[in-house]
């Protein structure tokens, strides 16, 4: 917030709080839309890959080699996400680190 | 899109409103556009590496999954993160130099008759 606001004693404080709550409101709804789009499309992806994987003969229902097959597909799958998701962030924040130090050196 | 609207909608409001409120909403609006931008940054690193994911588990994952990774299968989807992130450097930096031979040629051929 910026500085007038808190110097002017005019300021309605409880209409500030109820605009405050809204503007809250808002972000965390754009917010749980985003997480909830990922975590769609990663089961999406997840499906496909495994699929691809378990299920090569299509027969008519799933076996339960199949499934056992599935379900540790699924947690390989979740952790691969994890493992590059920790690289990717690695390498990013090194990046980004090596570009301030060589403006720094500037 | 969605921004435009935004816009839009609060631009009419203002016209109608006391001096603070109307400041009030300037400072609202910039919060929710820079809210909004390091949101869309957020999503587009989680768009990445989710198509990393995807790639590298082709690449890395041979076999029938198993009740664990099986040995490399971990250090190759780091690997394979780390090589692709490589690759798109090394592209770029080769596109530039492209580019700028190109320029090169160019002004050479220009300068001379």
């Amino acid at each position: 917030m910026p500085d007038f606001f808190k110097a002017s004693s005019h300021a309605p404080d409880s209409a500030q709080a109820g605009t405050n709550a809204r503007k809250e409101a808002v972000m965390s709804s754009i917010r749980s839309e985003i997480a909830l789009v990922n975590v769609q499309e990663l089961i999406n992806k997840a499906t496909e890959k495994c699929f691809a994987k378990c299920v090569p003969k299509p027969g008519t229902s799933l076996t339960s080699s199949d499934e056992a097959c599935l379900a540790r597909c699924l947690d390989r799958y979740m952790e691969a996400f994890t493992v590059v998701s920790r690289s990717y962030t690695a390498r990013i924040s090194r990046e980004s680190s090596q570009l301030r130090e060589a403006a720094a050196g500037i | 899109m969605d921004q435009l609207q935004f816009d839009d909608a609060t631009k009419v409001g203002t016209h109608h409103l006391h001096p603070l409120f109307a400041a009030l909403q300037t400072t609202l609006q910039k919060e929710l556009a820079t809210f909004l931008e390091r949101e869309q940054a957020h999503a587009r690193v989680n768009d990445s590496i989710r198509n990393l994911t995807g790639m590298c588990w082709d690449k890395c994952i041979t076999g029938t999954p198993g009740s664990r990774f099986a040995r490399g299968e971990e250090s190759c989807l780091s690997n394979c993160v780390e090589r692709f992130l490589d690759t798109s450097i090394f592209i770029v930096t080769q596109v530039q130099r492209q580019q700028q031979q190109l320029l090169q040629a160019q002004g050479d051929s220009s300068s001379s008759p």
